[in-house]
């Protein structure tokens, strides 16, 4: 029997990890991406590979989601971790008080968290604000974002998954009841055009999922909510530093590579095709990340960008949407057979999103396969560009 | 953005972006562009891409300098185009052109295929995590570390000392300096295979120490004196070498 056909739309975290996940359960797989791998959101996000700790009060959901994928990451992808762990600290009596929330929801959620006298967490990272009050260490990491997209890539490469990269689905390609039987795709780097057919198309494009939707009638309640992130020239600590307080505006400092970056803010935008930076955030993030590491203040910027979440919500805004993600058939919201749309989530939990998605798609095609990226290693990222398309 | 040289006036630049469709002939384009000196130049591009010509392709991802994506010749100077504001490139009423690296082949516009260094720096064995102890060089070492601390490597795989090199203008064949960086700091001794690799017409000897790959690193590789450096290694080895066979 021939295997079943899938197209995916999007090389983001959803889409390579999805790729991955139908690959070894035997689908014939297609990527199908208008830009290079992770060039939106996944490519964009500060690389904190979570605990948990920063849902761990109102979003349960979203907090146990990221520990669990935390430890499956550092066992299967740990050639793009640095997994030094993490502070959650408190400045404030404020702090103090959500600590005590937050030490609860810890516990409810298993994040494993340990209680540092101030001193301790000080010896530990000496660059962290001297007047803390309280200190807890937690198991965060800091990842390279493109190489964490380019290993799921590289590995579902290596199990016959196709990538078509500079190429952009312009339309779906419909039979006589409107469900959708595959793509239609401008290939850029020779502007040509050619379709793909295929048993189900999975639209894994984040904060454009709502767009892509649109092209076969449906719509996705996807919430396009960008934050910047200011990246400096220092690099201050070996762990992520967070602020031990309500998921906020530059509540998080985490280094990566010779710098830090402090993120980040939430607000919406209808256009996220170009998402411009405001010096007003800017600021917010040198005097919220100064607040956790004071030498921020006089470190020079190196970089600063928008990063677009997509966010899946009806009728809440802004920092009150969970976390977590959510998978949409469009035969049960449209009436319309063939698509199935993966958004929300985060880049902790990429994997845990198309496992999801993944089973969604084999229960539609009747594919009895398990999931088993959970134990898979991955291939090195620079396999990606080693094996052949 | 960058927020080290406030100006908050808008300028006017020019960028010509050089266009290529596969099977088709080279040429640039050129759109004028209000611009925010500090903005970085891949702000411009994308923006090129978003509202005049979504035909456009370029790659990038992190747009903070640590995936080693955007790297572009700007003006003819290898630029990691996240972190390179465009005031420091143009003035008002210039022109920025952007070029694609040389010395990979080209698949379309600005995007070029760096397969070849990815191959070969995982050839020399170059780890991209590494325990910070052994990361050489201007990153200061806690004592209290141990060891017991990671990180990510500090070479990104841009390609920028490759493009600029002119030694691998000539040939296709050298390992270039990123990959050879990347041999020393595995360390030729770990690896067999790795010191007869590196010590060989298209390995260290072929570098004629134009640093021209140090100018244009991005992130603190120095490749042009990690050449050096591994040259006296392979030479201190072919010495050990010699003297463990003729015991």
């Amino acid at each position: 029997m021939d295997k079943p056909k899938a197209i995916i739309i999007g090389a983001g975290f959803t889409g390579v990890a999805t790729a991955h996940d139908l690959a070894l359960r035997g689908f014939d797989v297609t990527v199908v991406e208008r830009g290079p791998i992770a060039n939106g959101t996944s490519g964009r996000t500060h690389g904190l590979l979570h605990c948990g700790g920063r849902y761990a009060v109102k979003d349960h959901e979203s907090a146990i989601e990221c520990i669990d994928e935390n430890i499956i990451l550092r066992k299967i992808v740990p050639e793009v971790i640095e997994p030094n762990g993490g502070l959650f600290i408190a400045l404030t009596e404020a702090d103090l008080e959500y600590g005590e929330q937050w030490i609860e929801g810890c516990e409810a959620c298993h994040i494993p968290i340990e209680e540092l006298k101030p001193q301790e967490a000080l010896s530990l990272e000496p660059h962290i604000n001297p007047n803390l009050l309280a200190a807890f260490s937690v198991p965060d990491g800091t990842f390279d974002p493109l190489r964490l997209a380019l290993a799921f890539a590289a590995t579902a490469k290596s199990n016959g998954a196709r990538f078509h990269l500079y190429s952009e689905v312009e339309d779906f390609i419909l039979d006589g009841s409107g469900n959708v039987i595959g793509v239609k795709v401008l290939d850029k780097t020779s502007d040509t055009n050619f379709e793909l057919r295929s048993d189900i198309v999975v639209n894994a494009t984040g904060a454009w999922a709502g767009q892509v939707a649109g092209m076969a009638g449906a719509d996705v309640p996807v919430k396009p909510t960008p934050g910047i992130m200011v990246a400096y020239d220092e690099r201050f600590c070996e762990r992520a530093i967070n602020r031990l307080c309500p998921p906020a505006d530059g509540d998080i400092a985490l280094p990566q590579r010779r710098m830090m970056v402090v993120g980040t803010t939430s607000y919406e935008v209808e256009d996220i095709d170009y998402v411009p930076v405001t010096k007003d955030q800017i600021v917010k993030m040198l005097e919220r990340g100064s607040e956790l590491i004071p030498g921020i203040r006089d470190a020079k910027a190196r970089g600063i960008y928008m990063a677009t979440r997509p966010l899946v919500g009806a009728g809440s805004v802004g920092r009150s949407i969970a976390r977590t993600f959510k998978c949409f058939d469009c035969r049960e919201t449209h009436n319309i057979e063939g698509l199935v749309t993966i958004t929300g989530g985060k880049a902790t939990t990429l994997r845990l999103m198309a496992e999801k998605m993944s089973d969604l798609v084999c229960q539609k095609l009747n594919v009895s396969v398990a999931c088993t990226t959970q134990e898979v290693p991955l291939l090195s990222y620079r396999q990606f560009y080693a094996l052949p398309n | 953005m960058d927020m080290n040289h406030h100006n908050n006036s808008g300028w006017s630049v020019s960028f010509r972006v050089f266009r290529q469709k596969t099977g088709k002939d080279a040429h640039y384009d050129t759109v004028k562009l209000e611009v925010d000196p500090d903005e970085y130049v891949i702000d411009a591009i994308e923006r090129i891409w978003a509202y005049h010509d979504r035909s456009l392709s370029f790659a990038h991802a992190c747009h903070h300098s640590t995936c080693g994506a955007c790297g572009m010749r700007v003006n003819g100077v290898e630029k990691l185009t996240c972190i390179t504001p465009i005031h420091t490139i143009a003035r008002n009423g210039g022109i920025v052109q952007v070029d694609p690296l040389r010395n990979f082949p080209i698949i379309t516009d600005l995007v070029v295929d760096m397969g070849a260094l990815y191959r070969r720096m995982a050839q020399v064995g170059h780890r991209p995590v590494v325990p910070l102890a052994e990361e050489p060089a201007g990153m200061p070492v806690r004592k209290s570390n141990n060891g017991e601390y990671t990180r990510l490597s500090d070479c990104i795989e841009c390609g920028l000392c490759i493009s600029a090199c002119p030694v691998a203008a000539s040939t296709p064949d050298y390992l270039g300096p990123a990959v050879l960086a990347g041999a020393l700091q595995h360390g030729i001794k770990r690896q067999p295979g790795l010191l007869k690799l590196v010590d060989s017409e298209d390995g260290v000897w072929r570098c004629h120490s134009a640093f021209e790959c140090t100018e244009v690193c991005p992130s603190y590789v120095e490749p042009g004196t990690k050449i050096m450096q591994l040259r006296r290694n392979v030479v201190s080895e072919r010495f050990a070498n010699l003297f463990r066979s003729n015991r």
